[in-house]
């Protein structure tokens, strides 16, 4: 694993760039470590509190720890019409756990998400910023056995 | 100059002036919360809104220019509909103990519903809970109570600007945002240096400080001007008086009175009073005869005490005697201090508390 | 009858979008030519007069927002706003996954009008995949001295809404919360770091290769008169051809949901669409036969916005729908400002509470109410536009509301 300093001094170099250290140690970690954080605000010159804000503004970012694949469920309008519900439904039912959690092995988390535009497709699934098309409750077994 | 007319009055401006000063100056009394003058402006409690003619919305009078023949007004319907909603809006959320409340009679947002007269809100929802922004902060100073906060950010500003602490910001968004300290912990565990500027620029009562906590509203004590004696530097406060005791401290921030300091404290100042009144607290001299302390006059004590340097001096010269002296106080009296030690003892023995 | 006039997607598919040199062989990169040779002031007359309107949502004329910047600032910032957060939206994407060069010249043409050598471009934390596309096209166009000495970086969002609106988009690729500046001053004048800074959409920007090249009449000439050009439109819900469509302005609402959407899924009656993402109006069927061009729309109480067209059929629960909205804003408010921050909240428990059959007619009224003072009252538009389906819906489909109370 690289090591966060590493990761936010790659960084360093994009003025006000504390976003894309923030998902430059998502993308390793699957969200921000405390001492990272810490790290990031002295790094780009803000307060440790302005970070904690900044991190906690967006809903990409994450200051919890999180399942190996993070699922997304965009339950905007358009998927909402076509089926979103029974979608998250049957997420939850084979994960055995609610939105906002993680299984207990720590390989999945789900989360809902505002649209991702892939609305030509709908309802849309994203698992770790990758999107699934036109998923249906029968088909949520297979989508996510194929993650290992 | 710019003129333009408020309230069917006419005045002159300078360029640049916002809209808020040009209203009060044409003796508009505008509603604020989030708006403070010593601090950037955040343009967001939306309570200043005026509605100038031609404009679609209603434009926040803290942070828009005057501009030249403008037509303002500031109590139109849509204007007081506006101030009402958004007040009803912050009652839904805010939690009404008004009855214990420290900030009873000083809070912005009771004095802006009774002047319009928002009894209640006909938004509190079927859950009137909400989410609850409640904090427990076991520190000594600051009692942090965010289901009182109305999220006008001027304690996370007053925190930078003012103090430059940064301790504080806001975390979360939406409904959800609310003051934190990172990993919204303790204020302890924090940049905190604990000067209670938050409890001075908050309008309402959501900061408040636990060592007056109980002790008497604020429209139940008298305020004495007067000046800090913890150290040299002279920041004015305000002693909170009643019934001839000290119940609390607050600050003056208006440069006439407070030239130092502009209301600014530190946590001495602000909250280290209690000392006044305190049973502990030395009243007499004591002098300690046989391993026990007994009371004595200020001569006895005073004689006891030169022939003791006397006997000292006469015995191990000069520069076995040393004198510290004391931030607490002034010039003058360090002046006097080293002034003592050189001229009647004779020895450079002289140091400060300070550094210690 | 209605048809597609592909100008900024003429050769989708047929480029390689990441290729400068694809582009080049196509005729791209003239435009910037044509705008290099002329002086600063003709330039940002050419793009006046060809009536090119922003194309994010708030359809402001495009050359008169970059006369607004002060030319004997040391800095200024060109920035590309592809935050494409209005759900049923995805037009940007489609723009940058067929012809992104397009948008580096156009960005690049920004740059010589208000003499800026540096461009951002805002791209959503949704489209990682269009980061990468664009990077590589800006490294290909740059290696092939296209853009010359014009520079562009890919910021990312990370997932907020709010962060489409401009100065709320500045202060995120500042490093900050993505919260809405208050206005004036405006981005022109104190943007990005204080720097002068024009942000257009990314379709804004892609349109002007074309206009440099082929004149500002020509662009004037297409669609409407006076908000000329084609629109990326995007169809979702309940149409029959989900997809996009690049159309001149001057189409009606109709020719977009029959002829080109193929009409209503599953030959069902049509009852509703929501035009221009989210916070559209939400529009009845006698008002179809309006252009969808920014002011037919605007004279209907709706508006073109993004150019998102969500159709609902005859079966659909407009409260529910409406509901979900109303979820989405107090999701995405970024909590400044009073109206917004504790307004989305308070629409949303209501809606919540009539689409469950508990609502009375006290509570709509409560929400007209509250959907009033938010459009009067909030900091930005998205405070202001979130009530607008609460409002269109009860003025056009009021017995909906009423046979849940």
């Amino acid at each position: 694993m690289a090591n966060y300093k590493d990761i936010i001094n790659s960084c360093r170099e994009k003025r006000g760039g504390i976003i894309e250290a923030f998902h430059a140690l998502q993308a390793e970690y699957n969200y921000i470590p405390q001492d990272a954080l810490v790290e990031a605000a002295r790094v780009f010159g803000v307060s440790e509190a302005q970070a904690y804000g900044v991190a906690t503004f967006y809903s990409y970012l994450s200051v919890e720890n999180r399942g190996k694949y993070i699922i997304r469920m965009c339950e905007s309008a358009p998927c909402h019409v076509a089926g979103a519900d029974a979608v998250i439904r049957a997420i939850e039912n084979y994960l055995d756990i609610k939105v906002g959690e993680t299984t207990a092995d720590g390989k999945f988390t789900i989360e809902l998400c505002e649209c991702i535009g892939q609305c030509q497709a709908t309802p849309v699934i994203t698992i770790n910023s990758q999107p699934v098309f036109n998923v249906t409750p029968e088909k949520v077994p297979e989508i996510l056995d194929a993650c290992k | 100059m710019i003129s333009l007319t408020i309230d069917g009055r006419e005045i002159q401006v300078p360029r640049g002036t916002t809209l808020l000063t040009a209203c009060r100056q044409a003796g508009a009394d505008i509603p604020t919360l989030c708006y403070d003058p010593d601090l950037r402006l955040a343009g967001s409690c939306r309570m200043c809104v005026v509605e100038v003619k031609g404009r679609r919305n209603l434009v926040a009078g803290c942070v828009t220019p005057a501009e030249n023949n403008m037509v303002v007004e500031t109590e139109s319907p849509d204007v007081v509909e506006s101030r009402k909603i958004i007040l009803e809006l912050l009652l839904a959320r805010h939690k009404l103990t008004c009855h214990t409340c420290e900030s009873d009679g000083s809070c912005k947002l009771q004095d802006y519903c009774y002047r319009y007269g928002v009894t209640d809100s006909r938004f509190t929802g079927e859950f009137h809970d909400g989410p609850h922004f409640s904090k427990e902060d076991a520190n000594p100073f600051i009692k942090r109570d965010y289901d009182k906060c109305i999220m006008c950010t001027r304690c996370v500003r007053a925190c930078e600007e003012i103090t430059g602490a940064q301790a504080i910001n806001v975390m979360n968004r939406g409904h959800h945002a609310k003051i934190a300290t990172i990993f919204d912990g303790n204020l302890e565990d924090s940049p905190c240096v604990f000067c209670g500027q938050c409890i001075m620029v908050c309008p309402v009562g959501a900061l408040t400080s636990k060592v007056a906590a109980g002790k008497g509203k604020s429209y139940q004590t008298e305020k004495v001007l007067t000046t800090c004696t913890y150290c040299g530097t002279g920041c004015t406060l305000e002693l909170n008086v009643k019934d001839d005791k000290v119940v609390g401290v607050t600050s003056v921030r208006d440069e006439n009175w407070s030239p130092v300091n502009r209301g600014a404290l530190c946590v001495k100042g602000r909250f280290g009073w209690d000392f006044i009144n305190s049973s502990d607290r030395l009243t007499t001299p004591l002098i300690r005869e046989n391993g026990e302390l007994r009371p004595a006059s200020w001569d006895e004590a005073l004689d006891f005490t030169a022939a003791k340097i006397k006997e000292i001096k006469g015995e191990h010269g000069p520069d076995s005697l040393a004198m510290f002296s004391s931030a607490r106080v002034t010039n003058e009296e360090n002046y006097l201090a080293q002034k003592l030690m050189r001229a009647a003892i004779g020895t450079n023995n002289v140091d400060h508390c300070a550094r210690l | 009858m209605a048809e597609e006039l592909r100008v900024l997607l003429q050769y989708a598919d047929q480029i390689n979008p990441e290729s400068a040199d694809d582009y080049v062989k196509v005729g791209g990169y003239k435009g910037l030519e044509k705008a290099r040779s002329m002086d600063r002031k003709a330039l940002i007359d050419e793009v006046k007069k060809s009536g090119l309107r922003g194309r994010g949502g708030a359809g402001f004329n495009a050359g008169m927002k970059w006369s607004f910047v002060p030319q004997d600032a040391p800095i200024k910032y060109v920035v590309c706003n592809l935050d494409e957060g209005e759900p049923g939206t995805y037009k940007d994407r489609i723009i940058c996954e067929k012809n992104a060069q397009a948008l580096l010249e156009g960005m690049a043409i920004c740059g010589t009008a208000i003499s800026s050598k540096q461009g951002y471009i805002y791209c959503r934390g949704e489209y990682p995949f269009v980061v990468e596309l664009l990077k590589n096209a800006i490294k290909s166009a740059k290696a092939s001295g296209a853009l010359g000495d014009f520079d562009i970086e890919v910021r990312m969002g990370a997932g907020a809404y709010v962060c489409g609106e401009e100065t709320a988009l500045i202060e995120s690729i500042e490093g900050h919360r993505g919260e809405p500046r208050f206005k004036p001053p405006f981005p022109g004048v104190e943007g990005l770091w204080a720097a002068p800074t024009v942000v257009n959409n990314v379709e804004t920007f892609a349109c002007l290769p074309n206009i440099l090249a082929n004149g500002a009449e020509w662009f004037a000439g297409i669609g409407a008169t006076r908000y000329p050009g084609t629109k990326i439109v995007t169809l979702t819900g309940d149409i029959e051809n989900a997809t996009y469509f690049e159309v001149p302005t001057n189409v009606t609402l109709r020719d977009v949901i029959f002829t080109l959407g193929g009409g209503v899924k599953n030959g069902k009656k049509f009852k509703a669409v929501q035009v221009g993402g989210t916070s559209g109006a939400f529009i009845p069927e006698q008002n179809l036969d309006t252009q969808i061009d920014f002011d037919s729309m605007g004279s209907i109480g709706a508006a073109l916005g993004s150019g998102a067209v969500f159709v609902l059929d005859e079966t659909r629960d407009i409260v529910d729908v409406v509901t979900r909205i109303s979820k989405f804003f107090e999701h995405e408010s970024c909590g400044k400002c009073n109206p917004c921050r504790e307004g989305t909240f308070r629409l949303r428990e209501i809606m919540e509470k009539v689409n469950a059959g508990r609502g009375t007619t006290q509570d709509m009224d409560n929400l007209l109410l509250l959907s009033k003072v938010m459009q009067k009252a909030a900091l930005c538009g998205l405070g202001q536009a979130a009530p607008i389906p609460i409002e269109s819906t009860i003025k056009h489909f009021r017995y909906e509301y009423l046979r849940k109370i």
